[in-house]
């Protein structure tokens, strides 16, 4: 079924207003988007693993998830929907519902990259018939942007700050999705907001209906914790994929499939000097290290690229 | 009648599990607790069960996934021991909060370090305010019958419960045991029907709130309560149980209290030591008793205030360490009990004993005997904080 | 005893609250305004806008009502916090960020 903005917009949001994120947050765009990838006929269980989500969208007694929804803890979303989803089937073989449900977990890059990643490879391993959503902003922001294994070398964290001595963080990202994939999972994307929203929606889709475990890893900006006005959020988005700071990409079955290839390449200076996380990246003297970040984003491109047979 | 068999404490409780056939099983192996979702994933796969069993990556994924499972409408069970039931501590407080009737069977063993395997109290103990029912047994038959009423006794309060017997002392010794009929089992436990549950077409349910101030001390509160309501209902399924089996269960149990002067208070299997050291002391003529406490949450302060108050000398045994340079826990709240209950006469000491599998011998508790006689004599109690049979 | 979130006022005793602080509904989060986080407010000038709905997806507050006529309505700004993000996206112009005045 071809995609249409206007029918998918028409569709009513799962999400509903009233939750706590600040204002121009990536994060509820991420999962009302999912959300709305869903048959509107299907009933959902959706996780959150402890994050600004969580906590924005469950205050007592406002819950902002028209689905029924569980939060258990920071590190766990992955076994949490595992076990929703064990019951399902435990109940749908006892003849207790025959209605289809789906399962949606959601966490950020910190619930998703670092605490949580033991019980997501886990969930992923068994196969659940499950989506893991990550909503990757690329630094643990609900406890004040301090570093995460997601935090892109050299970015300005609290707990990584660009001093005199230390220019911000040392490490490279690490590439969660080619973790994913390595699971052998049939069907793992990599998205972000571009758009009319398609490519997002499209593998939101994917993801949910192919039987089995899949992972959808959204890049999602946070204004306060990249340092951006918070209006310009589809520019910084667009300007990740057109300097392939972050390519769109799925997997499908081992199948690397990319999504979308820059007609031109744009410098990664394009991307970095909108945020103030790389601001002192700019500073004379501090070349090497977009020089650096060049590197590395053409190296991670140029497999992204032999992976995908291109 | 029941059908007699000779199986060991792990066997007895995968036996229940299997019985019952619960919805969800989560579980991950761990020394020496592992028998048991090993005998319940061969009763899966040769399908004697209709359980979906989740062999998950570590203990947290286990009580995460058991959490996940109640919440959306099932029965789910886990089992596990020492490092395993503290590497779940966190997911334990949230069972209990989110108010699901979850039943996890431990067998207990000692924490690291030194990495030991041997059975102490120190992994139930270290998780005993995480807002959980814990039942303790002496016996395989013990640990099978409470296994058998966990689920009532759980779903009646809305608060997860542990069954928690020694590990390699019954959970791996074989004894004889008598099992109840299948059937008779599936209609005593009955189908779980929760009022709310997340895969409820007709009712969306939103689990694990982020509770600000106005709301947390109320929702502590109303926890609080059914672990108050917990002691009733422990009662009233004893006595149900009881009718069908003829094996009577309470909060605790006395053996030879009634005129007794000195006693002990003690959990687990060395409470069967302990009655053949008091038949021993008996048979000399000495007035000596023991409290079993089989409910450690909650604890039964009014009934082992009632059981003690006329004794001269008391010894709480303690089979773990606070380590607080004062007491163990069962001293710690039989002194509490005693001191609520306006109760002062009784001297009491604490005896921290058996840590990583020491062996508890009946000359051991003799001795503690000996010792409380001394203080019933003199009423000086002399230090209070003691180990047993520890090289000096 | 009621277990609706409405109920669940912060007078509510410990008896009476909802078991666990679960809900049994979805979406009560609708009574909670964050409009009056606002500082600037979108305005949409309808001559510009071309329904494109390009705004549509972007907005984080679902502030943005598409109707079944397959149109966009005005902004809801009971929920809308004032981002921006729309009218940044909007590609007519047809979106302008305001001072709002409350």
């Amino acid at each position: 079924m071809a995609y249409n903005l206007k029918e998918n917009v028409m569709k009513e949001d799962r999400l509903a207003g009233g939750h706590r994120m600040c204002a121009g947050c990536g994060s509820p765009i991420a999962v009302r988007t999912v959300l709305r990838a869903l048959n509107p006929e299907d009933h959902a269980v959706v996780c959150s693993a402890t994050s600004c989500l969580e906590v924005s969208t469950f205050m007592y007694p406002y819950t902002a998830w028209k689905d029924s929804f569980i939060h258990n803890a920071f590190e766990n979303a992955g076994a949490t929907i595992s076990g929703v989803e064990t019951a399902y089937k435990a109940m749908k073989k006892r003849g207790k519902l025959d209605e289809t449900w789906k399962f949606i977990a959601f966490g950020g890059d910190g619930g998703t990259y670092d605490i949580g990643f033991q019980s997501l490879s886990g969930a992923m391993e068994r196969g659940h018939d499950m989506v893991y959503v990550c909503y990757d902003n690329e630094a643990y922001m609900n406890t004040g942007i301090q570093r995460s294994s997601s935090t892109p070398h050299f970015a300005d964290t609290t707990t990584t700050p660009a001093g005199s001595v230390v220019p911000g963080k040392l490490q490279q990202k690490k590439n969660l999705t080619k973790i994913m994939v390595a699971h052998g999972v049939p069907y793992v994307a990599q998205t972000t907001f571009i758009g009319n929203f398609k490519d997002i929606t499209e593998k939101a889709h994917k993801a949910i209906y192919t039987p089995g475990a899949a992972f959808l890893n959204v890049m999602a900006p946070c204004p306060r914790g990249w340092r951006y006005p918070s209006e310009k959020l589809m520019e910084v988005t667009k300007a990740a994929v057109e300097t392939c700071v972050w390519p769109l990409y799925e997997v499908i079955e081992g199948k690397y499939i990319l999504s979308y290839k820059p007609k031109e390449k744009k410098p990664v200076e394009e991307y970095l000097k909108m945020q103030g996380r790389f601001a002192h990246m700019f500073k004379p003297g501090n070349e090497w290290m977009i020089e650096q970040v060049q590197k590395e984003v053409d190296r991670n491109w140029e497999e992204l690229l032999k992976l995908c047979e291109l | 009648m029941g059908i007699r068999e000779r199986l060991s404490g792990n066997e007895a409780v995968a036996y229940a599990m299997k019985q019952i056939n619960p919805d969800v099983m989560g579980a991950f192996p761990i020394t020496p607790s592992t028998e048991i979702p090993q005998y319940f994933s061969t009763y899966v796969d040769n399908g004697e069960v209709d359980t979906e069993f989740i062999a998950v990556e570590s203990e947290h994924s286990a009580m995460s996934t058991c959490i996940g499972a109640e919440a959306a409408g099932c029965r789910a069970i886990s089992a596990t021991s020492s490092c395993g039931l503290c590497y779940m501590t966190e997911m334990l407080y949230v069972a209990a909060s989110d108010r699901l009737p979850i039943t996890l069977a431990v067998s207990c063993r000692a924490l690291s370090g030194p990495i030991n395997i041997n059975n102490d109290h120190s992994d139930a103990m270290g998780v005993r305010d995480c807002g959980w029912l814990m039942l303790f047994a002496e016996t395989n038959q013990e640990a099978y019958d409470n296994y058998l009423q966990a689920m009532r006794i759980g779903e009646a309060v809305s608060l997860p419960i542990m069954i928690c017997q020694d590990g390699f002392i019954t959970s791996h010794a074989i004894e004889n045991i008598e099992l109840v009929e299948t059937e008779k089992v599936k209609e005593f436990v009955g189908e779980y029907k929760p009022q709310h549950f997340l895969l409820n077409k007709d009712e969306p349910m939103a689990v694990g709130a982020y509770a600000t101030p106005v709301y947390y001390m109320e929702a502590k509160r109303q926890q609080a309560q059914a672990m108050m309501d917990a002691k009733e209902v422990i009662k009233k399924v004893g006595a149900e149980f009881a009718a069908m089996t003829g094996r009577e269960y309470g909060l605790i149990e006395k053996y030879m209290m009634d005129d007794a002067e000195e006693a002990i208070i003690i959990i687990g299997s060395s409470a069967g030591t302990a009655k053949e050291a008091i038949q021993n002391l008996r048979a000399q003529g000495k007035k000596v008793g023991l409290i079993k406490i089989r409910s450690f949450r909650p604890f039964p302060a009014e009934d082992i205030a009632e059981a003690l108050k006329n004794v001269k000398a008391f010894a709480a045994m303690d089979k773990d360490d606070s380590f607080n340079a004062h007491c163990g826990p069962i001293f710690a709240e039989t002194a509490a009990a005693l001191y609520a209950a306006g109760i002062s006469a009784p001297k009491g000491i604490n005896y921290i004993y058996g840590l990583g599998g020491r062996d508890v011998r009946v000359e051991s508790i003799e001795h503690v005997f000996a010792e409380l006689e001394k203080v019933a004599a003199t009423g000086e109690t002399g230090e209070t904080y003691r180990y047993l049979d520890v090289r000096e | 005893m009621s277990h609706l979130a409405k109920d669940m006022t912060p007078s509510v005793t410990w008896k009476d609250i909802t078991p666990g602080c679960n809900i049994f509904e979805g979406g009560t989060s609708v009574t909670v305004e964050t409009g009056d986080w606002r500082t600037m407010k979108p305005v949409i000038d309808w001559d510009k806008c071309k329904q494109c709905l390009l705004c549509a997806p972007v907005c984080p507050d679902m502030s943005i009502p598409v109707g079944a006529d397959g149109k966009r309505g005005d902004f809801d700004y009971f929920f809308c916090k004032g981002c921006g993000i729309c009218a940044n996206a909007c590609p007519f112009g047809a979106i302008t960020m305001v001072k709002d005045e409350k």
